[in-house]
């Protein structure tokens, strides 16, 4: 099974609107980052709006490099072929006799047609292009750019502020369920990158008993209650092995909907292990959806590793 | 509802013990399907249900109930149904605006220190109304209150003490006073022997064992993952 089949399963349950991804960072945050980025190119390729987080890098350091779509499928017109190409279809319509229904379908193949394909593909050694990714309509969180207040006990003012700032966009931009159904709707794809960290002012990956012990959890749940109540999805990548508490673990896992977790094999011994040879390292799936419904459908596997090739992200 | 379960615990929705507090936990697997088998064992027992749904939407527990042949809609809308949806009510207090009117049963969102005094509160309120019926209003069986999920408290900051004094007050006014049931949900994380302090679900969970009258504990299996078998049960 390769990228495609795994990201389409779990696209699946990613893009189960209303759900919470939670993505375990490898240690290096390489893979996690490369996922992260196919869950937002995703978005760019079906015309969805992104909302992206970050306390490191800008949210625009991301979407620069967001892998290039394989778009070989698709004409993508340029600015300068618009005019001849609608003069071209104009003429081709005064002869649509046949195909008659077809007549009041828009006249310009749109440059990324592909909002009725399920999952795409990526060349990860080139980046998307500036055109089609200014696109789409992003909305970043740079937590720099915002002024906090100082941390309470359990509060963590940072959590505070990007969950009113996901709210406000939500309302602001027509994402909110009980919004009127007059508007046109689209699906606002939540890239949040690395919670947990100091970056964010939580000390959960300081101190075997954090301070903070509960703003991450409350946090999460705040989440789930805006994307239950939108028009939305979320992936949200925590570095999940700087924390000990593995209790704790165990309580941000089961206020996402689906978790998944990845090791990397770079600098362990098993980078050097002949049975892992062929694979760069493991994926777990902590934890499976099931939204309005009794119970998960679950993988046939629970062991799996991945490979990253350059238009492939392989897990078998 | 399952009734292959009804007939392991030798109970039906026309015959069933009275001011029992029953506990589901869960280990390395998912025991909410036992919460949703509850909710329309109860609903069709015509009791008067409180049902404190903390972490799903109304929409999850309205679907699984419709598979499961019960509507929540209708018993909302004939009062056999008080459902607080606590995903709903937590925004007014996680993201305060300045129209918005603040949901004091969650107000310990605003300050774990505070307790759950406010949704014990609640609670009774919702159990009590059963007692004052309008006229020509149906007339229920006895109040039942359940709780998905209990543990989701200690992860929102709520103090462990806090949440044993709440179940206890809530099977007094409950269990006790007014002879109804409780069913309340406990999710474990880890291992059993792994010692977690003195606070935590670990705790939580013997505090509630020692309280129940039947615990139904969910867990994964001995042997590992397997996709058609995903755990047992046990009591």
């Amino acid at each position: 099974m390769d990228i495609t089949h795994f990201v389409i399963y779990m696209r699946y349950n990613l893009m189960i609107l209303v759900s919470v991804s939670l993505l375990e960072e490898d240690r290096y945050d390489s893979y996690s980052r490369m996922i992260l980025k196919y869950f937002l190119a995703e978005g760019v390729v079906c015309r969805h709006e992104l909302f992206v987080a970050t306390a490191q890098d800008t949210p625009d350091d991301i979407l620069q490099e967001l892998p290039a779509p394989i778009l070989d499928d698709v004409a993508v017109p340029k600015p300068v072929e618009h005019s001849r190409l609608t003069g071209e279809l104009q003429e081709s319509l005064d002869a649509m006799k046949i195909a008659w229904r077809y007549q009041n379908l828009p006249k310009v193949q749109s440059a990324l047609a592909s909002s009725s394909r399920f999952g795409h593909y990526y060349d990860v050694s080139k980046t998307m292009e500036v055109e089609i990714r200014q696109a789409t309509k992003c909305h970043p969180f740079y937590l720099p750019d915002h002024v906090t207040p100082p941390s309470t006990a359990h509060r963590v003012e940072s959590y505070s502020a990007l969950l009113r700032s996901l709210q406000e966009v939500i309302h602001r931009e027509g994402f909110d369920l009980a919004a009127p159904m007059s508007k046109s709707r689209n699906i606002l794809r939540v890239g949040l990158h690395s919670l947990g960290s100091v970056l964010w002012g939580d000390d959960l990956c300081c101190h075997d008993k954090p301070r903070h012990s509960h703003a991450l959890t409350t946090f999460l749940y705040g989440l789930r209650a805006l994307l239950r109540s939108s028009l939305s999805v979320a992936v949200v990548t925590i570095p999940s092995h700087l924390i000990q508490d593995r209790a704790l673990m165990g309580s941000i896992t089961r206020l996402c909907d689906n978790a998944i977790a990845l090791e990397s094999f770079k600098g362990s011994e098993r980078d050097t292990n002949p049975l892992y040879k062929d694979y760069h390292g493991l994926l777990y799936v902590r934890q499976v959806p099931h939204l309005n419904c009794l119970a998960s459908q679950l993988p046939d596997h629970k062991d799996l590793a991945f490979k990253l090739k350059r238009k492939q992200f392989s897990i078998e | 509802m399952f009734t292959e379960l009804n007939s392991i615990l030798n109970t039906s929705p026309d015959s069933f013990t009275r001011g029992e507090f029953i506990l589901v936990s869960d280990r390395h697997s998912d025991a909410s399907f036992l919460i949703h088998h509850f909710l329309s064992f109860y609903l069709r027992s015509r009791c008067k249900v409180c049902f404190l749904g903390l972490v799903q939407s109304f929409c999850h527990y309205s679907a699984v109930s419709q598979r499961l042949g019960v509507s929540l809609t209708q018993a909302k809308e004939k009062g056999q149904l008080v459902f607080f949806e606590g995903l709903k009510e937590s925004l007014s207090l996680l993201i305060p605006q300045e129209n918005n009117t603040e949901s004091e049963a969650v107000n310990f969102l605003r300050d774990p220190a505070v307790g759950l005094r406010s949704l014990y509160e609640f609670v009774r309120s919702s159990v009590n109304s059963s007692g004052s019926v309008e006229e020509g209003a149906e007339e229920w069986g006895p109040p039942v209150l359940l709780v998905d999920d209990l543990s989701v408290l200690l992860s929102l900051g709520v103090n462990f003490g806090d949440v044993l004094d709440f179940s206890h007050y809530c099977r007094a006014a409950v269990c006790s006073e007014l002879q109804g049931n409780m069913v309340m949900l406990v999710r474990c994380n880890g291992e059993e022997e792994e010692d977690d302090g003195d606070e935590g679900t670990e705790a939580l969970l013997k505090g509630l064992t020692h309280q129940c009258s039947l615990n139904l504990h969910v867990q994964g299996l001995p042997t590992g993952y397997c996709k058609d078998i995903h755990g047992k049960v046990c009591d």
